[in-house]
């Protein structure tokens, strides 16, 4: 494997979100606060949740990881904002397809950058890091 | 000591991953194994492979022959006094859960103490939380110092009459610090406490002597040291696992059994209830053949010449944190600024560089350092110069790579 296929990885995208994470914080106010960790490398992430009447009103997330799990935290709660519940976990459900390797259209399911996680499929042992965001929201919609 | 004919009896090491030669720096985590040790297990179940004690036909004699002629190998190896003292288990961690179960639950009580250090792997921490809340016993920590070593005036200070168990690593998996158990078995005697030795790092790196050590107990895994997985040692001084229970109940630890009670077999068999580990047993007897024909002395210095080397180089490095003491054995711990290790471990792997990243089954150590996780490369008797280069080249390019990307 040379640097080009390292960069199916870490796309420029992705460091982006990795240097300036967004939605990086806390919400203001009452929200559904879910604890997550990857007990095997010890990423971790706080995750909170907004959500009135059935949507997404905001999600914040904070924690410490590789560029790849926080990356994901990043477009996850971008791509969370302002949907509904059922949208939410249907985009989960797209992103775990797409971590094996499955063709996923996230741009029809509006799930902004997430598409540029897509090369992680082809790193077996990075795929735990990309879906502890979307697994800590999993989490918190169904409880 | 010759490491290129070494290399050749490793098969695995000569491959190529992601397009280039293997570098494994990974032994810390689990060693490669060598010829001798895989032609050994494959014999085994091509000739010998039959239950153990149940001695009546040919095939069954010669794989008891092979097992019990393993753990004479082990005796020897540690310099135990006698084989009634060697248990086989399946690692490391059920060889530390065997004196939690049978020696600290049934001697420990409340106001009794165990102490430990923040150094220790999870293996030789999460079984003392576990019997101290079983029996209401305190677990106390020896403070580390700053460079990551343990003092004895720290160890003295913790340890007091009311201590009945001081459980130490030989070698930490993550700083490498070397720690001076002998001297720590006597203070720990001196209070009438028992000590328990995580050898997973130790035995398989240098010579051990447990009656010179004096060490009560003394756990390490055969898959560190060119053994298959699954295979373990309990060492025990004989008084000690006499008067401790079984901690597994069921065949070939027994004696007479009756409907409602049981008597059990003498040592070591009460300690290995179930059909044993025959191969793993018989490959770990082949590991000791083949690294007591090297030399462990010869080893040790070997691997020393390799982590000096290693940490020069490693200094060169702008940006690059490097944890535990100067002295310290085969392993180095760093981390690159701004870089998180599971992205140096995949860049590196992309150029064929096997390290470990993560927290090392050291959570609490990981506070202790102040970060999440850690980098780690570890190297045993079959790496070179040469891979040290590969790594740091590879670092170089890690921080090229993070430093183009950002």
């Amino acid at each position: 494997m040379s640097f080009n296929n390292l960069d199916t990885l870490y796309r420029q995208v992705i460091m982006d979100h990795y240097k300036n994470p967004r939605n990086k914080g806390s919400v203001e106010g009452d929200a559904l606060t879910v604890d997550m960790n990857n007990p095997t490398c010890g990423d971790r992430i706080q995750l909170q949740l907004q959500v009135e009447g059935g949507v997404v009103q905001d999600a914040k997330f904070s924690g410490e990881g590789c560029s790849i799990s926080m990356s994901s935290a990043s477009m996850m709660t971008q791509a969370v904002k302002g949907k509904k519940l059922d949208d939410a976990l249907n985009m989960s459900k797209a992103f775990s397809d797409m971590m094996l390797g499955e063709d996923v259209d996230t741009e029809e399911m509006d799930m902004g950058d997430v598409e540029a996680l897509q090369g992680v499929s082809q790193f077996p042992a990075r795929i735990k890091c990309a879906t502890l965001a979307w697994k800590a929201m999993e989490k918190g919609v169904q409880e | 000591m010759d490491v290129n004919a070494i290399r050749e009896q490793f098969p695995i090491l000569h491959q190529e991953v992601n397009g280039h030669p293997l570098v494994y720096l990974d032994s810390s985590a689990t060693s490669q194994k060598p010829r001798p040790v895989i032609e050994a297990v494959d014999a085994y179940y091509r000739e010998d492979n039959s239950n153990v004690h149940r001695g009546v036909h040919t095939l069954g004699s010669r794989a008891t022959e092979k097992y019990e002629g393993a753990r004479e190998k082990v005796r020897n190896f540690i310099h135990a006094k006698s084989t009634a003292e060697v248990i086989f288990t399946r690692g490391t961690t059920t060889s530390i859960n065997t004196v939690a179960y049978s020696y600290a639950r049934a001697n420990l009580t409340e106001g009794d103490e165990i102490v430990i250090t923040p150094m220790e792997h999870h293996s030789n921490l999460i079984p003392w939380q576990q019997a101290a809340k079983a029996t209401g016993a305190t677990l106390k920590y020896v403070s580390l110092q700053k460079d990551g070593t343990v003092s004895l005036d720290a160890v003295r200070e913790t340890v007091t009459e009311n201590t009945k168990i001081v459980a130490i690593t030989h070698v930490s998996n993550v700083l490498g610090t070397i720690n001076p158990v002998k001297e720590i078995a006597g203070i720990a005697h001196q209070n009438g406490a028992v000590i328990v030795v995580d050898g997973a790092q130790g035995a398989p790196h240098m010579n051990v002597d447990v009656q010179d050590m004096d060490c009560d107990f003394y756990a390490f895994s055969g898959h560190k040291m060119g053994a298959p997985t699954g295979i373990g040692v309990l060492y025990g001084k004989q008084h000690l696992l006499e008067n401790m229970e079984p901690f597994e109940f069921g065949g070939e630890m027994i004696d007479f059994v009756n409907l409602y009670d049981s008597t059990w077999k003498e040592l070591p068999w009460k300690f290995e209830g179930g059909t044993p580990i025959i191969a793993g047993a018989v490959g770990m007897g082949a590991a000791i053949d083949f690294l007591n024909e090297i030399g462990m002395d010869n080893l040790t210095a070997h691997e020393q010449k390799l982590v000096d080397y290693t940490m020069e180089k490693l200094h060169t490095i702008d940006g690059i944190s490097i944890y535990g003491p100067k002295e310290r054995a085969a392993l180095v711990t760093f981390n690159l600024d701004d870089v998180h290790p599971h992205d140096t471990a995949t860049v590196l792997d992309a150029e064929g560089i096997a390290i470990r990243a993560g927290h090392h089954c050291a959570q609490p150590l990981m506070k202790w350092l102040d970060t999440v996780a850690t980098a780690r490369a570890s190297f045993y008797l079959y790496n070179t110069e040469d891979d040290a280069d590969r790594l740091v080249d590879g670092l170089l390019k890690t921080k090229e790579y993070f430093g183009d990307v950002f």
